[in-house]
């Protein structure tokens, strides 16, 4: 319990030092999180949510400060944890207006993580609000590129999902008989008609943060506008809002509009995942890459939940842990490239393994977890939703898996093209610039830590998945449940 | 009686130091401030419950509350223009007509019959029209005051004959009498359609919204917060009473009223503020969108309304103030108004900027500020009835006064400038008040007793 309250911890900085410790204690408090929670479920401990607190806010409307978590939660936290350190460490040198920087990026980890653990839907919907404007100022301020536009864009479409969320969950508020709390609301049955109507509004209100397709398009300008601690954010753990938000409201508490829309669902994001691979091939900037295969990556966290089988939810939110570490690091590694070589094109770049062998190697070990290398964290996730995809028998389900496992070739193309090219071949005349040779040095310590996390993290996954399974398998396990009952 | 008692006093304390032997502006305007706030803290103090004069005038606890929050505005404005009203040339003369218009407002909110009604609204609007000339130097402060003063006596002509169809269709102009005389027929929605298109000019409720843009620009700043605050505020008090109380049997002729008037208001509003350069006609029909979503609120006949609508301009309160504070400290002492004056306001005035960017997070409806708060509350009030266009049009244009809102933000923290607006020391009585605005919105929204006791404050 001690745990979750000081998760909620918000440190006010004057140095970075305080940042970067406040960050670590979290992250140390993750592990004692999670080992608490396995000795809970050990013991026996049966019900779905624990570390459960309640306190009353405000009562006339049935508003309560409901916070607990359950397997998905503790994932999502995990992740949360080593994106946000990841990040800190990265952002070290950052000059300008230094205090801010750190206040605006632990105030997007307090978002998140009261996101993660909030179990009443106005809580829920506070905190997912509170991350917007951090976002907007980080991008506009520290941002690079065309960064006041991509930050506009960014903060009105994300408040345009939040916009339709907020009537989704007015919707279930008032259908469900004027509660706010997650685990009253999945007792209570609404009609179907009413889930109906509600579900499109939440999906899409949560899918605009998941780069649902078509509302996909503040992903590429918002990534690649965002200074590096802010890209690792938006794609680590910003996006995994928006999925993690489907699951636990959309699908948990309207099961049977779940079932009727999963087939458009499937659709998108199977268009999501080609047309984000296809789109990756024609990019030219290293930043850009990234973003739009973050669409694909996503699109594989919406096909698992819309396949609605046990091992295809394990498999999204596992990607959903997959990926954002995954993409946190391929953002570090793309900033560190920029800040000394000062450009982001692929075609400008070539021969960095000679002058930068350590971000060289990451880089590599990144793109290879992309496209899915057995042995990284990609390969176990995209896997397990492969495999639960195919247990539906229908046609129309079987091709959208097949059409989403081609994609795993297109990713391959991509990634094997701007690493190899980034990284071999003859030096480019930009590392044999006359003059100071030294500017193109290698990782320095606080790079080299945040990268080093966030490949432990990525390796763990992928060698040892059974932990990370057995963690988010029950959490699963209780929206099948809720969606088979209701099916009778 | 009470409120209206101490407001009188210093009315009459301000007219004898004037007439006597004065005092300089600075001890003028301390006195001031702390009268003010002896008025705000007795406000608080022995509530009571009862009618006068016959049921004219009647008050309870939850208007006791109603009438503290006009005091803090009152009282705030009071500070936050202390650098302006201190080069004013005729301040007594400010706060008395000021006082006087607070004095009508109380009595409005208080009354419980048509004619004190009226006779409260003109009190509460003719000495505006004096203060919105207040920059005598000026002639769009002149502009403004002659279309203010033309607007609303038009618009007092309709409520006069609004209310004189209400009599001779029921018989009675008492609020307690008229809910049993009212049955729908016709001649009672024409009179009803007349007194609502007054409530909606002071309200700026569209379509009678085209004075406040003009009126809003050409006044002197203080004048402008008092209008878009106060009076404003007062008259949504006024207008919930008259809606859920005395005119509730009309409840299925009000409800799409009300509704269509209050989408039309947010887009209208919202539209419009997209294109502005002044910021005082920015923050104008920024408070236009605001008044949209107050009638969103409004138009659900439940407790629920009550309750939010009344937070809801206990943060406005709080939200405006903070805004015009930042904006009367810049114009008073650079005399810049547009926006585009404001960029790279960050690099050398970091107190106002972020005073100025918190407060217009809570006008966009940001957590955490109160903001959010006030603004979720008003639209799950406005949802009970299950209308979901009405709700996605309202949670749509929430995206929009968002988008006008980081205009202004981005100009203060991310645009280059030459030449920066300088460095400004404001007043100790500034500062104050613009800490106490941001207390506000960051305490009231998240700390959920201010509401709890609204809400228990309705129960009785």
């Amino acid at each position: 319990m001690t745990s979750i309250a000081l998760l909620f911890e918000r440190n006010v900085k004057s140095v970075k030092v305080i940042s970067l410790a406040g960050a670590t204690i979290q992250f140390i408090l993750c592990f004692f999180l999670l080992y608490a929670f396995r000795q809970e479920k050990i013991l026996g401990n049966a019900d779905d949510m624990l570390f459960q607190q309640n306190y009353h806010w405000f009562s006339s409307l049935n508003i309560n400060f409901h916070v607990g978590v359950d397997g998905i939660s503790i994932a999502m936290i995990l992740l949360t944890a080593f994106v946000v350190l990841a990040g800190v460490l990265i952002s070290w040198n950052i000059q300008k207006m230094t205090k801010e920087f750190y206040f605006l990026l632990i105030l997007l980890s307090l978002g998140a993580y009261g996101f993660f653990i909030s179990l009443d839907l106005f809580l829920l919907f506070f905190f997912l609000e509170v991350a917007v404007i951090p976002k907007y100022l980080l991008i506009g301020i520290w941002g690079s590129g065309k960064k006041e536009y991509s930050a506009n864009k960014l903060a009105l479409m994300l408040m345009g999902g939040s916009a339709l969320v907020l009537v989704g969950i007015l919707g279930v508020y008032f259908a469900g008989g004027r509660s706010f709390d997650l685990l009253q609301l999945s007792q209570i049955h609404i009609p179907v008609e009413t889930q109906k109507i509600i579900f499109p509004f939440l999906f899409i209100g949560f899918g605009v943060f998941t780069a649902l397709f078509p509302f996909h398009t503040w992903v590429p300008d918002g990534h690649s506008s965002a200074p590096t601690a802010g890209s690792m954010f938006l794609a680590g753990i910003s996006m995994k809002l928006g999925g993690y938000g489907c699951l636990r409201v959309a699908t948990y508490l309207l099961p049977d509009a779940a079932k009727e829309y999963s087939l458009i669902i499937i659709t998108l994001a199977a268009i999501a995942i080609l047309y984000g691979a296809f789109a990756t091939m024609m990019q030219k900037d290293l930043k850009y890459i990234n973003a739009y295969s973050s669409v694909s990556h996503c699109g594989f966290v919406l096909l698992g939940i819309g396949m609605l089988t046990k091992t295809a939810i394990t498999g999204a939110v596992m990607q959903m842990v997959s990926h954002g570490l995954m993409t946190a690091l391929f953002f570090a590694v793309i900033g560190m490239i920029y800040e000394r070589t000062h450009t982001r094109l692929v075609n400008e770049m070539s021969g960095l393994m000679r002058t930068m062998p350590f971000i060289m190697t990451v880089l590599f070990i990144v793109g290879l977890c992309s496209l899915g290398l057995p042995g990284f964290s990609g390969f176990v996730a995209e896997m397990t939703v492969f495999m639960g995809a195919w247990q539906n028998v229908e046609i129309a389900y079987r091709i959208a898996t097949i059409a989403a496992c081609m994609s795993i070739v297109v990713t391959a193309v991509y990634i094997l093209r701007a690493v190899g090219k980034t990284a071999m071949g003859p030096a480019s005349p930009l590392t044999s610039v006359p003059g100071d040779r030294s500017i193109i040095s290698d990782a320095k310590w606080n790079e080299k830590l945040a990268a080093a996390l966030l490949v432990a993290g990525i390796v763990a996954i992928g060698i040892a998945p059974f932990w990370l399974n057995d963690l988010i398998k029950p959490g699963s396990e209780v929206i099948i449940q809720k969606l088979s009952q209701l099916v009778k | 009686m009470k409120n209206e008692l101490l407001i009188a006093i210093i009315i009459f304390v301000l007219l004898f130091i004037k007439l006597g032997k004065g005092l300089k502006n600075d001890s003028l305007l301390t006195l001031v401030q702390v009268l003010l706030f002896v008025n705000v803290v007795a406000g608080f103090i022995f509530h009571s419950e009862g009618s006068l004069f016959s049921g004219m005038f009647y008050t309870n606890g939850i208007i006791a509350f109603q009438k503290s929050i006009l005091s803090i505005g009152v009282f705030l404005i009071s500070l936050l223009c202390a650098d302006w009203l201190k080069k004013s040339a005729n301040l007594p003369e400010f706060f008395m007509l000021m006082l006087s218009a607070l004095l009508g407002m109380f009595f409005m909110i208080s009354s419980g019959n048509l004619l004190m009604f009226y006779l409260s609204l003109e009190l509460a609007t003719i000495p505006v029209a004096a203060l919105a000339n207040f920059d005598l130097e000026k002639r769009i402060s002149s502009e403004a005051a002659m279309k203010m003063i033309l607007s609303s006596a038009f618009s007092s002509g309709i409520l006069l004959f609004g209310i004189s169809l209400i009599y001779g269709a029921t018989g009675t102009i008492n609020f307690s009498e008229l809910p049993q005389a009212l049955n729908s027929a016709p001649l009672q929605i024409l009179a009803f359609v007349f007194l609502v298109s007054a409530f909606g000019f002071k309200l700026s409720v569209v379509p009678f919204h085209l004075w406040t843009a003009d009126v809003y620009e050409g006044s002197p700043i203080a004048v402008t917060s008092f209008l878009s605050v106060v009076s404003k505020g007062s008259m949504t008090f006024i207008f919930i009473t008259a809606l859920y109380k005395v005119f509730q049997p009309l409840s299925d002729v009000w409800y799409n009223m009300i509704m269509i008037l209050s989408l039309a208001t947010m887009i209208i509003g919202n539209l419009f503020a997209l294109r502005q350069q002044n910021i005082k006609r920015f923050l104008a029909f920024s408070s236009i969108a605001q008044v949209g979503f107050i009638l969103l609120g409004m138009s659900n006949n439940n407790a629920l309304g009550n309750t939010s609508v009344t937070y809801f301009v206990l943060i406005y309160v709080f939200s405006n103030l903070a805004a015009f504070g930042v904006a009367s400290v810049i114009s008073s002492h650079t005399g810049k108004e547009n926006i585009d004056d404001y960029k790279g306001l960050y690099q050398t005035n970091p107190f106002l900027s972020w005073t100025l960017a918190l407060a217009l997070f809570s006008l966009a409806g940001i957590p955490p500020t109160a903001g959010f708060f006030g603004k979720l509350f008003l639209i799950t009030a406005g949802a009970s009835k299950g209308n979901y266009w009405f709700i996605t049009m309202a949670a749509l244009n929430l995206v929009v006064s968002l988008y006008y809102y980081l205009r202004v933000v981005r100009a203060i923290f991310m645009d280059k400038n030459q030449l920066p607006i300088e460095k400004i020391r404001g007043s100790r009585a500034v500062n104050f008040g613009l800490a106490i605005c941001v207390a506000g919105i960051l305490i009231v929204g998240v700390v959920s007793s201010m509401y709890n006791y609204i809400h228990g404050l309705f129960q009785q």
